[in-house]
């Protein structure tokens, strides 16, 4: 087997297929990154395990899953100004989190040099909006770097690495979903290790590094702009953005990251190629290399993912530099909308060129085809949780969603949770809810690893402001959505184990009184407290836990365990379809006769859906001394 | 070097070992000395939703995403996704192969749509000129290697031209070790036999 942990920290050389993701990791050791921070989230989780496939005691990178993206943010800032390169990585909406600390680093000296590294998700595959973190870039005085392949990630890290060294200024490389799971086949180069710096380079005469008062920091601004300045100028000249001369003086496109790689697919199909300007370096703007461009055109189009970013700086500059070339950019709604994939900036050249290709006429479909949404996995705990709280609640109830394996309750059958923002709003939203509101309980949801992650400043304020809801903490004891993290709660980390943090404790550390914890198994006794815990007055917490049962099925098929034994229905089935079409795991299936099927290939036998059949009619058959965590 | 073009699609439900699938081509397609690139989608699409990977063979590729309906080969891990990437990514005279099981989509599950047949693939098949390959599901230990069957009989139908056994069992390699690798080796081997 070819081991991802050895050749990320080999001295040599090497060709290896990998993903963008993994490619990165390879570029942090070659630069002499020492600190990496992260809080886990798609598309960026493959980073972390690249890091942590590295034996311990060769791995040249600290590496941490901090409680949150400004918490993660920070640490590597810290590091940073110690004189250690450091490296923090999120995804999209991660940025938001981080921001307030973020807005700050471009006035800072970050003596060591920082990367940043985000993963965007245009199209919104896992993630609750499609935001265009290039505007952050502009709105920080800090330079962005976009990659739109694996051998582009790993050669452009390094350049984001050298350049925040020698400039003393952070700089983003903003990646794309499409960009990170990308798998290529990667040339790394060699790599000689240096010793480890232990001395303490923090020194205020490297900055000021306090921003306070209109004196100290209107200079820091100055120099933040000063810095950019020059940046943009070395930009004009740099290998990072690339021009591809087609000899076509006519149509001239400007382009960056993914989309450029779908363009390319899209322009084998024709003759008449437009010449391409290709960004390496989103911002700055190289403004005299795209001024050029503009010049050497009559029409060029802006091919760019999601908003115009590009597009209002590049008309602005043919204003400012009076350059009369045409210029269009996103022509409908729809162009700021998903994923440019090859088909979609096919449509986007067609609109804007229409004799360019030759038009691709859609199918239509003979047969209907069911949509396969995501949803909760066989024997999870939550499912016997959502099943158990519908009991309890109103039709008129409101129900407030929040970020994890959860908000998958918001689905059929179940319909647990109708709004959702973002991390940890939930209960903020509910206390909202509630106010004025005497004739609709109000219920919120939370999952353990939010709970540390922004879920506790909108508790501890239900508690000082006296609000009056109910919190169910769904707590499955890992950060399961994004690939079973660790989280303060669990008694390790990434580099060992750790005191537990427990939510119990910290929720009476708080001063609430009204708390209930109970297995989400125990269906009849959850459903006992939710009802309960709606007729009393004030903030109410029911800690609904059981652990993630994905996790544990993976830990004891790797311990060589065999799973128990799937559960049967019996002959006292009478076809009420509680278990398919209430309970719905996904192990039960109809068949053409009218009978239930349990599917074997899904069935984790852990039996948490006896309980549901009104005529008893699963049988469960546990083997001797069996648990079932 | 050989020339080459072959776009890939590979659909089926998480849980169903589509990454190993794909990666195990992507290497294999390497080790043929073919350029190739691909990719995963992931997303929430984990907890047992549609799960899709792309493997492109050859220097056309540029993006590591295939076109809908321009893919030379739909391989499906199950019925209902088979019948999903025939409509959304093979081209007519294309190739299907799916692994003939069943998991029921939701809206299946909760009587809102009817059981999809068979005979709805083949005919569909049929009506664009699609070569179908339907993979009895075989008694196999474990679930778990229903990819590992798909790959057998790629490898046996010499379906992409230039790879063979060897480069799949060398992909398989780099990719797993132990009691793992011996099991899906033995499986694979002994399918190509059978087969
Ligand atoms: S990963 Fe764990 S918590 Fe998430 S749906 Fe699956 S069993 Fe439930
Ligand atoms: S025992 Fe099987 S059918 Fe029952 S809840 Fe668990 S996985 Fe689903």
């Amino acid at each position: 087997m070819k081991r991802l942990g050895d050749f990320l920290i080999s001295p040599h050389g090497s060709t290896e297929i990998v993903m963008g993701n993994t490619a990165i990791v390879r570029g942090m050791i070659e630069s002499g990154v020492r600190v990496v921070t992260s809080y886990p989230g798609s598309p960026t989780p493959e980073i972390a395990a690249a890091i942590t496939a590295i034996s311990k005691d060769k791995n040249p990178l600290y590496f941490e899953f901090s409680t949150n993206e400004k918490v993660a943010t920070e640490v590597a800032f810290g590091a940073s100004i110690n004189g250690h390169l450091s490296t923090v990585f999120f995804k999209s909406v991660g940025l938001n989190v981080a921001a307030d600390t973020f807005v700050q680093l471009g006035h800072m000296e970050v003596i060591g040099g920082m990367v940043i590294v985000i993963g965007d998700d245009p199209g919104a595959n896992s993630s609750q909006n499609e935001q265009d973190n290039r505007h952050y870039a502009r709105l920080a005085y800090v330079p962005m770097l976009e990659p739109s392949t694996p051998t582009e990630a790993y050669t452009m890290f390094k350049k984001a690495a050298q350049l925040s060294i020698e400039r003393y200024m952070p700089v983003i490389l903003r990646m794309t979903t499409h960009v990170c799971h990308a798998k290529e086949k990667v040339t790394f180069s060699s790599w000689t290790p240096l010793p480890l710096n232990h001395s303490s380079r923090f020194n205020v005469d490297n900055g000021p590094y306090i921003p306070l008062t209109t004196k100290l920091v209107l200079p820091l601004k100055r120099r933040a702009l000063e810095k950019l300045a020059q940046f943009a100028a070395d930009a004009d000249t740099s290998s990072l953005n690339t021009v591809i001369n087609n000899n076509n003086p006519l149509y001239g496109i400007i382009t960056m990251g993914a989309p450029f790689q779908s363009l390319q697919d899209v322009l084998e199909e024709t003759a008449l190629k437009p010449d391409i300007l290709k960004l390496g370096i989103i911002h700055p703007l190289p403004k005299q290399l795209v001024a050029d461009f503009l010049r050497q055109h009559k029409e060029v189009k802006i091919v760019e993912e999601l908003d115009d970013f590009i597009e209002q700086q590049v008309k602005a500059l043919a204003y400012d530099m009076d350059i009369s070339t045409k210029i269009i950019g996103k022509q409908d709604y729809e162009d700021w909308l998903n994923e440019y994939t090859p088909e979609k900036v096919s449509t986007i050249l067609q609109k804007t060129w229409p004799h360019l290709l030759a038009d691709k006429k859609p199918r239509i479909p003979l047969f209907h085809w069911s949509p396969r949404p995501a949803q909760l996995c066989p024997g999870c705990g939550h499912r016997s949780a959502f099943h158990a709280i519908k009991q309890a609640l109103d039709p008129n109830d409101i129900t407030v969603a929040d970020i994890g394996c959860h908000t998958l309750g918001i689905m059929e059958p179940y319909n647990m949770g109708q709004v959702l923002l973002c991390m940890g709003h939930s209960s903020g939203t509910a206390a909202g809810l509630s106010l004025f509101n005497n004739s609709r309980k109000v219920v919120a949801f939370l999952g353990d690893s939010t709970f540390f992650h922004a879920g506790l400043p909108g508790i501890i304020n239900a508690v000082f402001n006296h609000h009056n809801f109910t919190l169910i903490l769904l707590d499955n004891g890992t950060t399961a959505m994004t690939g079973h993290q660790s989280h303060p709660g669990v008694g390790y980390n990434v580099n060992g184990p750790t005191e537990k943090i427990t939510i119990r404790r910290v929720l009476d550390g708080i001063g609430i009184t009204n708390i209930r914890e109970i297995d989400a198994y125990a269906q009849a006794q959850l459903t006992e407290a939710v009802k309960a815990a709606l007729t009393e007055k004030g903030f109410k917490v029911i800690i609904a836990k059981h652990p993630c049962m994905l996790k544990a099925m993976r830990e004891r098929n790797a311990a060589g365990k065999p799973l128990p034994p799937s559960v049967e229905i019996t002959t006292d089935c009478n076809q009420n379809y509680t278990c398919v079409s209430a309970f719905a795991c996904p192990t039960f299936q109809h068949n053409d006769d009218g009978s239930i099927i349990v599917h074997k290939d899904l069935c984790i036998g852990d039996g948490s859906c006896k309980q549901t059949c009104p005529t008893k009619a699963i049988l469960h058959k546990r083997p001797k001394k069996e648990d079932n965590s | 070097m050989p020339e080459i073009k072959m776009d890939i699609y590979i659909i089926g439900v998480g849980g169903q070992g589509i990454g190993l699938l794909s990666e195990v081509i992507i290497r294999a397609a390497d080790y043929a000395g073919f350029p190739v690139r691909g990719t995963d989608t992931h997303g929430l699409a984990q907890r047992g939703g549609t799960v899709s990977s792309c493997v492109r063979i050859g220097s056309h590729a540029h993006s590591a995403l295939i076109r809908t309906g321009c893919a030379d080969m739909v391989i499906a891990l199950e019925k209902n996704e088979a019948l999903r990437g025939l409509n959304s990514h093979l081209r007519d005279g294309g190739t299907l192969i799916y692994y003939d099981t069943q998991w029921q989509p939701l809206l299946v599950r909760l009587k809102k749509e009817c059981l999809l047949k068979s005979e709805d693939i083949s005919s569909e098949c049929q009506c664009r000129n699609i070569l179908e390959y339907q993979i009895a599901p075989t008694k196999l230990s474990n679930p778990k290697m229903q990819n590992i069957a798909l790959l057998a009989s790629i490898a046996k139908h010499n379906k992409i031209l230039g790879i063979t056994p060897l480069h799949y069992e060398l992909a398989l390699n780099d990719l797993l070790e132990g009691n793992k690798l011996e099991n899906n080796l033995s499986l694979f081997r002994s399918l190509i036999a059978a087969l």
